[in-house]
């Protein structure tokens, strides 16, 4: 299993920290021809129209939509969010993968980014906590039927889950706590060619 | 808010966020859209760009407040702002204005020659310009969530930004080779708190991310600065002091992705127009050389 992790711009150091603290094989993928290369993907946080502009340029937009569209296991966090939602606001062009809205920056500028407990929710109904680092967050303003709903500060969803994507508004590569990650890396073992 | 650590946490987080871009220094909302559709991580809003100041020479200052609030308005990236070296009340402000990083800078004319803001007492990230490993840690000691070497701000000569990249390199080098007796004594030499020296010995980098400024002109200077370690680079005149603006701005930005590929920095480079003149900054005296400014 090899874990791609989009590195144009952004944090993506630190989500290669944590694949390499699990043991989990990882290349950075700047170009199209490195994404054919990966059996899971994480878009990292950081600037979206920053990484829209370069993805463009390279032509992995269009690439990209192809291989998640065929299956390919993605985690998303915070700017990824917003590369995949189906509608932003103020608008921005996207990869309209996720069927969510997303509003940018709707908890305010930097002063208002915090540490905050994640209620996570399972299949089963039992809850669990995990603490969420939340950046210039994005907000989850509407989920189409078939995202799935795990992890919701306030009343806000924050993660979510649409077939092989897993979303997070917010920054689980910045914790000690690599359960999301690992939930990736299940699925991209199973994904694997 | 939740306690102290967890502030200092979501300050480096937002560091993290802006790694591998290019944060460019603006002056009108004009220039900053032009940056966000270049591709920039953020934008630096100021009054004049370095080149300038260094010309027509006066007192400078924070940018007016229309200024900034105009450039918040019209871009969705983040935006930061310059104070002078030590000036508490510039930084209360542009809090209160919600920047989303204060930059206390050598650029702007220093309002206490012997003391920087403490950091530690604000919401708003800070980063702060450093020589070497022992002005890193005296900054980050007081509260700074970014570092960036100083470079020569405004000369368009990259040969001091080089300086400063290589002297914290070798200054983080040099701590990891020496054993727990001796970093009281190192830490007394580099004149740095003891506490973050040894942090530095221990994990072989700094404890908060390292930005590249101060002379940048071309996507060369840009993969340079990412070769020696920088991870990511601001950009002062060397964008709008140059022929076109929005060209180079794209160049640079791509060449903090792909500074790793020679052939990409050719293509990126081939058919730019020109850069900004630029002055050497050897032939700057110790007066002309913003970056003697703060210790």
């Amino acid at each position: 299993m090899l874990c791609g992790v989009l590195a144009l711009q952004g944090d993506w150091a630190a989500h290669a920290a944590v694949l390499r603290s699990l043991e989990v094989e990882f290349a950075y993928v700047r170009t199209a021809r490195e994404l054919d290369e990966v059996d899971a993907l994480i878009l990292p946080g950081g600037e979206s129209t920053a990484m829209l502009r370069l993805m463009e340029e390279e032509g992995l937009a269009a690439r990209l939509a192809d291989r998640v569209r065929g299956g390919l296991p993605v985690l998303a966090t915070c700017a990824g969010v917003i590369l995949l939602a189906g509608n932003i606001h103020p608008p921005q062009p996207s990869l309209g993968l996720l069927d969510i809205d997303v509003e940018r920056n709707a908890y305010g500028r930097q002063v208002h980014s915090r540490v905050a407990a994640v209620e996570l929710v399972d299949e089963l109904g039992a809850t669990d906590e995990i603490e969420g680092v939340f950046i210039r967050a994005p907000k989850i303003t509407r989920t189409g039927a078939d995202v799935i709903v795990f992890g919701r500060l306030d009343a806000d969803p924050v993660l979510i889950r649409q077939g092989g994507i897993i979303a997070a508004t917010f920054h689980p590569e910045l914790t000690d706590d690599h359960r999301i990650h690992r939930l990736l890396v299940g699925e991209g073992a199973g994904h694997g060619r | 808010m939740g306690n102290g650590e967890d502030r200092f946490r979501v300050k480096v987080g937002l560091a993290e966020m802006l790694k591998g871009g290019v944060i460019l220094d603006v002056t009108t909302a004009e220039q900053a859209k032009i940056a966000e559709d270049a591709g920039a991580a953020a934008v630096m809003a100021l009054e004049r760009v370095p080149a300038d100041i260094r010309v027509q020479g006066g007192v400078a200052r924070m940018a007016a407040i229309e200024k900034i609030v105009e450039i918040q308005e019209c871009v969705s990236i983040p935006v930061m702002a310059k104070i002078r070296i030590g000036h508490i009340v510039e930084a209360q402000m542009l809090q209160a204005l919600e920047v989303d990083f204060i930059d206390e800078s050598e650029v702007l004319t220093p309002a206490d020659e012997e003391n920087h803001v403490y950091k530690h007492d604000f919401t708003v990230p800070f980063v702060c310009g450093c020589r070497n490993i022992g002005e890193a840690l005296r900054r980050i000691g007081e509260g700074a969530a970014m570092i960036r070497t100083k470079g020569e701000a405004g000369s368009g000569d990259i040969v001091e930004a080089v300086r400063h990249l290589r002297a914290v390199n070798r200054g983080i080098k040099t701590l990891t080779i020496l054993d727990d007796h001796e970093l009281m004594a190192e830490a007394k030499q580099l004149e740095a708190p003891f506490d973050l020296v040894r942090w530095v010995a221990q994990n072989d980098r700094l404890p908060v991310p390292n930005f590249a400024a101060g002379g940048i002109a071309t996507p060369a200077d840009a993969g340079l600065c990412m070769t020696l370690g920088a991870e990511a680079v601001f950009v002062g005149s060397g964008v709008f002091k140059s022929e076109d603006p929005p060209q180079r701005a794209r160049a640079i930005v791509e060449a903090v992705t792909h500074w790793q590929d020679p052939a990409r920095l050719v293509e990126i480079s081939r058919g730019l127009r020109e850069p900004m003149s630029g002055l050497e900054a050897s032939k700057l005296t110790s007066e002309e050389m913003l970056s003697r400014r703060g210790w």
